[in-house]
């Protein structure tokens, strides 16, 4: 569990230029970190967002491991997504250990399982931190006083993705059932069944939550990013795809060492992802990537609801993230109800692995963006070396590209206004500082 | 029937307290559960409970080991002083968007030992180890007419 220390944000007053507006420390987001900002004659001049976790050092710590091990150990790096890391480090393991999960129930309760965090991350970040932004509320207690059905809708899907995990996953925090191979335990034929009836109420919800979204006032921000995300041919992908932009990209996962990687800059104990060439260094991973390139992927459903919700099939507006998470909750639902109405038990829990030496690559949607894994092992499947690019740590040029058009576009906003408009570009982003430390304070400074 | 709820992190050092204090009291039988904090989480964990004991880490500033408690059905929590507050809607967030929307479980005790090392390991400090052991005593002769 990362430590989010409250600590309250403090501006400078305008004593002589420039000026300066200093967050000591983000709330509503997952870590700790700072941002900086210095504004002089009407011109932002320098942003830092600032990750001031201590590294984690988890590449360092599974050298020397059996293989079987970095599924749990990685899963560790976050509360919020660690059936992202399970289902990476797997993926990468089974890779290097030449099995594949084969098409069917494993392949099909992984997806669900992965279902069931999207639904419960992206309800939480939406209701509970991102909402209150639009709602003008300081809180997910104070939408409680005046909205109550909105905060309990948001619970009730909560708890529905809590119950995948548990029922899949064999608990809703840190989840124990998941292996290299598949599960130590397949749920029964009724236990999955059981989800059916919540999980129909749930796509209701999720409806009800995107119409809810679309009434809020959206700041006007917009621009021509590079998306990388996952992409299936079939569905929308989760957890598994090539890696693709909208440059022409379009790489399996060995490749994608070549064209991206990351920079250590000073500001920040955090690396930063970067894209090599033409058009990075800057990328953008998530929602509004995902659903720019596999818009094509989405149910019949979600594209009626994204239509009357007024949304394009390419949003370039970060604020308008909400959206699509709205849109994507929607999606998981629909899609863990079709794979659990569909679900019969395995003949086993998981395909046997035998340890060998190899390399093997694992990339997945966490719901922030992809999360790339990459193990060597020797012959007796001990890790040799790993790697692992969290979707914040890729995610944080974009924020600070974002951050300098905001403040530039917003300088006639008081310091007060400006340091939530910061924050709320922050949230758009749903950075989670814990997995990226591998984020924040506030400081403006202008004249 | 008694329900704990164990917050935190056992690989950061003393955020682990809860954790531990959990399963030394499921060990003695009484139903007791884990959580990372995240505060809808909780009021999950707790529904259809009559009494809840959450167990966390705290930092108050206080010296380390000291027992924080709470009796959250009476008092409006203090924000802040909980470690485990994933995403700033932590432990007290959870606890009083349930009492806004009438979630609260019946009787809710919050006991908070303030901690002193929050880094990598499993190890908690000292005063921190001793005071969760005290905690779990405690704990199993109050809760020895609700089990």
């Amino acid at each position: 569990m990362s430590a989010l220390e409250t600590a309250a944000a403090s501006i400078s007053p305008n004593p002589s230029p420039p000026r300066i507006i200093k967050v000591d420390a983000l709330a509503r987001v997952e870590g700790e970190g700072a941002l900086y900002v210095r504004v002089r004659d009407r011109q932002v001049q320098d942003i830092k967002f600032r990750i001031y976790e201590p590294p984690r050092f988890f590449e360092g710590l599974l050298k020397g491991r059996p293989f079987s091990d970095a599924p749990d150990i990685t899963a560790r790096i976050c509360g919020i997504c660690p059936i992202a890391y399970l289902t990476g480090a797997s993926q990468a393991m089974e890779m290097a250990l030449g099995v594949t999960l084969p098409p069917g129930p494993l392949h099909d309760l992984r997806r669900m399982v992965y279902c069931g965090e999207w639904i419960q991350s992206h309800v939480l970040h939406a209701y509970m931190l991102h909402a209150p932004d639009f709602l003008g509320m300081a809180d997910a207690i104070e939408i409680a006083r005046a909205h109550p059905g909105v905060v309990e809708r948001g619970l009730r899907m909560k708890q529905l993705g809590n119950r995948l995990l548990e029922v899949i996953g064999g608990r809703a925090c840190h989840p124990v059932n998941l292996k290299v191979g598949g599960f130590y335990r397949a749920p029964t034929v009724a236990e999955i069944r059981a989800l059916i009836a919540p999980l129909e109420r749930a796509v209701e919800d999720a409806l009800e939550t995107i119409r809810l979204f679309a009434s809020f006032d959206f700041p006007n921000y917009e621009d021509d990013y590079t998306f990388v995300a996952l992409k299936h041919p079939e569905v929308y992908a989760i957890e598994e795809g090539r890696i693709v932009n909208n440059r022409g990209l379009d790489l399996e996962l060995a490749e994608f060492e070549r064209h991206y990687g990351e920079d250590h800059v000073a500001h920040s104990t955090a690396l930063q992802g970067v894209l090599y060439g033409d058009h990075g260094p800057a990328y953008l991973v998530g929602p509004l990537a995902r659903y720019a390139l596999s818009y094509d992927q989405l149910t019949p459903l979600c594209h009626q609801a994204a239509r009357e919700a007024g949304m394009a099939p390419v949003e370039r507006n970060p604020f308008r993230s909400l959206l699509v998470r709205g849109i994507e909750t929607l999606y998981a639902c629909e899609e863990a109800l079709r794979l659990a109405k569909g679900y019969e038990e395995p003949d086993r829990p998981a395909v046997p692995v035998t340890p060998r030496a190899g390399r093997g690559f694992g990339c997945t949607e966490a719901p922030r963006g992809i999360c790339y894994h990459r193990y060597d092992l020797d012959d007796e499947g001990r890790i040799l070396s790993a790697r692992i690019m969290s979707p914040t740590a890729q995610n944080q040029k974009i924020i600070e590209a974002d951050l300098k058009g905001v403040v530039q576009r917003n300088l006639d906003l008081d310091d007060e206004a400006l340091k939530w408009r910061c924050e709320q570009t922050i949230r758009n982003y749903d950075p989670c500082i814990s997995c990226s430390t591998h984020v924040l304070t506030l400081t403006v400074d202008r004249d | 029937m008694v329900l704990v709820i164990g917050v935190g992190n056992e690989y950061r050092e003393d955020d682990g307290v809860g954790v531990w204090v959990a399963r030394r009291l499921a060990a003695h039988g009484l139903r007791a559960v884990e959580r990372s904090g995240e505060g809808a989480g909780l009021i999950d964990a707790w529904s259809g409970a009559a009494r809840v004991i959450v167990v966390d880490a705290a930092t108050a500033g206080a010296a380390p080991g000291t027992l924080h408690r709470f009796d959250a059905t009476r008092t409006v929590l203090p924000r802040g002083v909980f470690r485990c507050s994933s995403h700033d809607f932590g432990v007290a967030e959870g606890i009083e968007t349930a009492r806004v929307l009438g979630r609260l479980p019946p009787a809710l005790e919050l006991y908070a030992i303030e901690g002193a090392r929050f880094g990598h390991g499993t190890e908690m400090t000292p005063a921190v180890a001793a005071a969760a052991g005290r905690l779990v005593d405690d704990l199993l002769s109050v809760t020895e007419g609700w089990r």
